[in-house]
């Protein structure tokens, strides 16, 4: 008997081994383990056993049946896994195949460039601030030190909108400072940009509107010095550490001292090359130091305080950021131009 | 104004190559456009002298030359030109050598014989007759200058020299000028100035004050006006320097007596002019222009002149524009005998306004418009008679006419070291500062500066800190950080809410565009507005550039169908766009407009449709947190279709529009596919903010959802029936949805069929059968009496 069960044993493991499927499992579970399968046969005849052998061989019948099961359940878990590997295989996809998108749209790419530099000086203090566009000619010349008879007011560059030439569409965002400085007293920092309207006609490096963006801080001791440092610190922001930056003198009327900063040609490093047409620096704002007569106008003492004013040409700064070759693109609005940024 | 390098060495004596001079003028204020060799157009070409000429053997009229160049041998070149002679000195472009306008000379064969070059006249030098008189009109030029055999022709030209562009700002009428631009080379190299003060032998026949009388009528626009006379001139070209430096500013010699006035204005800044005295009559009236006048200037061009505009006139008639261009009727002319020049002080605002008006900006008008210093008159006239007497031109009457109607004070200013150095953030002591001024010729005299007169620009403390800082050097000062008091910087709230609505718009796949802010007033009927359409009261612009660009927006509706269009015209399948553009909506009583800001979406192609533009519209209000928006039928807008416009209002807030374009409307945009636009007032959404959000517990109890479908008559909108559903369930209903129309099958014709998912729930219990059958049949019976809808 003992012999017997140590063939089903054998015969178990080795049919076990080779099972392919969970049907043929099934059919061995019954073989071997059913009611009428082989373990249960030489069971049913335990009764001719002697009491000392009796459970000798029910230990090992049951040890048998132990090991077939044991057997049964690790061949049944290899082939679980042998089928799901089976299964996954059959579902491989190829995955170059283009994901599902939802599709996103672009942002202008004046207005990439703008928040850039919206970041940078919100980072440096400075509150980003709004103003009129349809503007007193009062706020757009007069209170910037350019008295009636200047050039600038001529109906040749200024878009006049009522017959006293006393409302106008404004010609920079400067009357921007003059807002802020006549409700607010220092310390005063700000950043406002915005459109500004000249008579220029549409080309591509014209366009009767464009952006403008102008900075003002009004604080005790602003120096020359301080205008240099805040405007480095800008070029860098946005043109990268290694950019290099120049000052030279210039004229604004509501300003004084007055500069242009430019920046070392990116092509050339400053040897001269087309983009800078050939003078190794590129042109970027004009600054200066607020002029008292501006402060004055505005209730600030310039006995008490000084300040700095910038302005920059948003799209001369992104045309040359995005190498946009030409700026009727920017009001064009072509989709196969906006989404490219 | 264009500076030659040569006439400069006149002036100040400095070491530096054109680079250099560049960079150090541009850093020290005057900013260098652009610096052009006058020798860059032209190589290899040199004297040379025809030792040998013969007829061509294959043509009638080219000769074939031998030509000494200075080389061992001769150079054999074929010319066609027919006026030269053995032993003439000409221009010889050699074989490899390159002419004004990219020209390049090489040797070939003309007809068979060899030319290693060519023989130039001066029009192919780059010249014309006013630059060397004596040459041939049509032929060589047969060399008369001081020349040798083998010379570099640029160098006979006077084309050794550069040319330098500077840009000079409004504030700096003294940099229109050499000497102005010598003194800030001196400055700026520091190095001496040597000005020189004319000298006028004079003698000339007769006593100016019996010759000529001056009427200063106009003084107010007239501070000053000089005069000479010059008699028994002789007309003839100006000598050969003259005429170099001339050309180097760009200024076209003609003859000596017109050369004398343009290179007084070109080196003293001061625009002179000069009368043929035989047409003045000895009278000389500077007045306003009355009506009648009548002016044709010496170009031979009419103007019409306007009463109010400066004339020079004579007792009857006006003789010159003042400042800008004198009269055909006065010119100087071959068989002038007296001369009258001018130099006068005029208005600059006065004459700037009649160029504009006359179209005719001149280089004298242009130096007057800055405003000029009123004392250069008299050194000026007195600089064109010693010029004058040094070309034997005439005989200069003594004495000067001179009518100074307005004399300027000196001003002086304090130098204030500290509040200079405060300014610019530097510890300058005060010597320096002294050193800086007196390099500009400004002396300083215990402690006072003296303002020159040509320097109108110096009025206050800044202006002499810009001086200081400029000459110290704007790129050695340190740069610093400002202190004083922290500010928080922040962006607007309208600004955070137009980020937050751009990431949204753009998360829905719509693009940014960017619009003009005007158009043409004709945009309001292509939109089908009524005549009396409020956005039909706009801001006109008064001088436009041309109708299309003549009003500021009150809606941006047309510039985003304008885009829709353009974008549909290049073939564009499926577009998306978003816009936050300002409108300009003019107010009573106020003298500026209001400006706000719209939100516009735009989109035609793919599955477009009014619901999609709607979500689109409802994701955004979301987005920036506003509460919920209600919509409301909108059936007689003419922009839109009548059965798909809404208007969107929060907390009974109107906000703007959305729909489906008009089909007419549409059309008159070339639009011929269905376009869906929105356009939202922006800034009235910060009033309609839901508050800030408050953690509420989350439900303890199961919710129970029961559905319902009524038929109701079809006018009866959802919104309607909702409104009603939500009345009637009391606290235990949370949210109704929508969740079916139908329509036809068992529905009657007219009606329709609305099925609601209602959402109900107690915090307190587990809601029973009968709670929820109470509600859903509160909610049926008010759905029947207020809207006749009844359970189908």
């Amino acid at each position: 008997m003992k012999q017997q069960l140590e063939q089903i044993r054998t015969a178990a493991m080795k049919a076990l081994e080779q099972a392919a499927s969970p049907e043929e499992l099934e059919a061995l579970r019954v073989q071997f383990l059913g009611k009428k399968g082989e373990l249960t046969a030489v069971l049913k005849m335990m009764g001719g056993l002697s009491a000392e052998e009796r459970p000798v061989m029910g230990q090992l019948a049951n040890t048998v049946r132990a090991e077939i099961e044991q057997k049964l359940d690790a061949s049944r878990n290899v082939l679980k896994a042998k089928l799901l590997e089976a299964k996954l295989r059959s579902e491989t996809l190829d995955v170059t195949v283009p994901g599902t998108r939802i599709p996103q749209g672009h942002r202008h790419p004046m207005n990439l460039a703008l928040d850039e530099v919206k970041d940078v000086f919100v980072g440096m203090g400075f509150d980003i601030v709004d103003g009129p566009e349809v503007e007193l000619s009062d706020y757009n010349f007069t209170r910037l030190n350019t008295p009636e008879g200047h050039p600038a007011r001529d109906h040749s560059d200024t878009f006049y909108v009522t017959e006293d030439d006393e409302v106008l569409l404004r010609t920079q965002t400067s009357p921007i400072q003059i807002r802020v400085m006549e409700t607010q007293q220092p310390p005063i920092r700000m950043f406002a940009p915005g459109r500004v309207y000249r008579k220029d006609e549409v080309d591509a490096t014209h366009s009767p509107m464009f952006h403008q963006m102008e900075g003002l801080v009004v604080d005790k001791g602003i120096t020359m010095t301080d205008l240099k440092g805040c405007l480095e610190q800008m070029v860098k922001a946005l043109y990268g550490p290694d950019a290099v930056v120049r000052f030279r003198p210039h004229h604004f009327p509501f300003t004084e001292p007055s500069c242009e900063v430019d920046v070392q040609c990116f092509e050339c490093h400053g040897a001269g090359c087309r983009t800078c047409k050939g003078e190794g620096w590129i042109e970027l704002l004009g600054a200066g130091m607020v002029h008292p007569k501006v402060l004055a106008g505005c209730g600030i003492d310039p006995e008490v305080y000084s300040g700095f004013a910038f302005g920059v040409g948003l799209e001369r700064m992104a045309m040359r950021r995005f190498a946009i070759s030409d700026m009727r693109l920017i009001f064009e609005n072509d989709v196969r131009f906006l989404e490219q940024f | 104004m264009n500076l030659s390098r040569n006439w400069l060495k006149e002036f100040v004596q400095i070491e530096a190559t054109d680079r250099e001079f560049d960079e150090a003028m541009t850093l020290s204020g005057s900013k260098v456009e652009l610096t052009t060799r006058l020798d860059a157009e032209i190589s290899n070409v040199v004297v040379g002298r025809i030792e040998e000429m013969v007829r061509h053997e294959n043509s009638d009229h080219m000769w074939v030359c031998q030509v000494n160049v200075g080389q061992p041998d001769l150079v054999q070149i074929v010319t066609g030109a027919q006026n030269q002679k053995v032993g003439d000195l000409v221009p010889v472009a050699l074989h490899n050598s390159t002419l004004p306008g990219g020209v390049k000379i090489t040797k070939g064969k003309l007809r068979g014989v060899l030319s290693n070059g060519m023989l130039c006249s001066i029009q192919e030098l780059g010249l014309t007759r006013n630059d060397f008189p004596y040459a041939a009109e049509d032929g060589l030029w047969i060399l008369q200058e001081d020349c040798s055999i083998g010379q570099d022709i640029n160098e006979v030209i006077g084309n050794d020299d550069s040319v330098v562009e500077f840009e000079i700002t409004n504030n700096r009428p003294d940099c229109f000028s050499v000497i102005g631009l010598a003194r800030e080379v001196a400055a700026t190299f520091e190095k001496p100035l040597k000005l020189h003060e004319p000298v006028v032998k004079g003698g000339g026949e007769g006593t100016l004050t019996d010759l000529l009388d001056v009427d200063v009528q106009a003084e107010d626009l007239c501070p000053r006006y000089t005069a000479r006379m010059v008699r028994n001139v002789r007309i003839a070209p100006s000598p050969k320097w003259m005429r170099q430096r001339l050309r180097a500013s760009g200024v076209r010699p003609i003859n000596n007596i017109v050369d004398i006035t343009n290179y007084v204005m070109l080196e003293y800044g001061q625009p002179m002019h000069a009368f043929d005295y035989r047409y003045v009559n000895g009278h000389i009236v500077v007045r306003r222009a009355v009506e009648g006048d009548t002016m044709r200037t010496l170009d031979g061009v009419d103007r019409p002149i306007k009463p109010g505009m400066l004339v020079i006139a004579d007792a009857e008639k006006p003789v010159g524009l003042a400042g800008i261009m004198g009269g055909e009727n006065s010119e100087i002319v071959d068989d002038t005998v007296d001369v009258v020049f001018e130099s006068a002080n005029f208005d600059g605002t006065s004459i700037r306004q009649t160029a504009l008006a006359l179209g005719m900006r001149t280089e004298a008008s242009a130096k007057f418009e800055k405003g000029l210093d009123i004392l250069n008159t008299l050194p000026a006239v007195n600089r064109a008679c010693e010029l004058v007497e040094l070309l034997g031109a005439g005989e200069v009457v003594d004495g000067v006419i001179d009518v100074l109607n307005y004399v300027p004070e000196p001003v002086e200013l304090p130098l204030e070291p500290e509040k200079i150095n405060r300014l610019l953030g530097l510890n300058l002591p005060e010597s320096e500062m002294v050193s800086y001024l007196n390099r500009l010729e400004i002396p300083v005299v215990n402690g006072m500066v003296q303002v020159p007169s040509w320097r109108p620009d110096l009025r206050c403390m800044a202006d002499l800190a810009e001086e200081v800082g400029r000459l110290y050097g704007y790129n050695k000062m340190p740069t610093t950080m400002f202190q004083g008091s922290t500010t928080q910087g922040r962006l607007s709230q309208a600004e955070v809410l137009e980020r937050k609505a751009g990431t949204a718009c753009r998360g829905m796949g719509y693009d940014e565009i960017m619009t003009y802010s005007f158009g043409s007033p004709a945009m309001f009927d292509s939109l089908r507005l009524p005549a009396d359409s409020p956005l039909r009261r706009t801001i006109r612009i008064l001088n436009p550039l041309g109708e299309d660009r003549s009003v500021m927006r009150t809606t941006a509706i047309p510039s985003m169908l304008e885009v829709l269009s353009r974008n549909d015209s290049y073939h564009a399948q499926q577009v998306r766009l978003y816009e936050l553009a300002k409108v300009y909506l003019p107010k009573d009583g106020q003298r500026l407009p209001e400006e706000p800001k719209m939100l516009l979406l735009g989109a035609y192609g793919g599955k477009m449709d009014f619901y999609a533009l709607k979500g689109a519209v409802e994701t955004v209000l979301q987005a920036v947190g506003a509460k919920e928006p209600e919509f409301a039928p909108v059936t007689d807008n003419p922009i839109f279709h009548p059965g798909r416009c809404a208007s969107v209002s929060v907390d009974g807030i109107y906000l703007g529009l959305l729909g489906q374009i008009h089909p007419l409307t549409a059309a008159n945009y070339d639009l011929d596919c269905d376009t869906y636009v929105a356009e939202i007032n922006f800034s009235d959404i910060a009033k309609v903010l839901a508050p800030e959000a408050v953690y509420h517990p989350l439900p303890k109890y199961q919710a129970v959802t029961r559905d319902i479908a009524v038929v109701c008559e079809e006018p009866v909108t959802v919104a309607a029936l909702e409104k009603c559903i939500l009345s009637a369930g009391g606290q235990l209903l949370r949210k109704v949805s929508l969740f079916d129309v139908f329509r036809g099958g068992s529905v009657p014709a007219g009606k329709k069929s609305v099925a609601f998912s209602l959402e109900l729930r107690a915090d307190d219990r587990t809601l029973t059968d009968a709670d929820s059958d109470g509600v859903v049949s509160n909610v049926l019976k008010k759905l029947s009496e207020e809207l006749n809808a009844v359970l189908r």
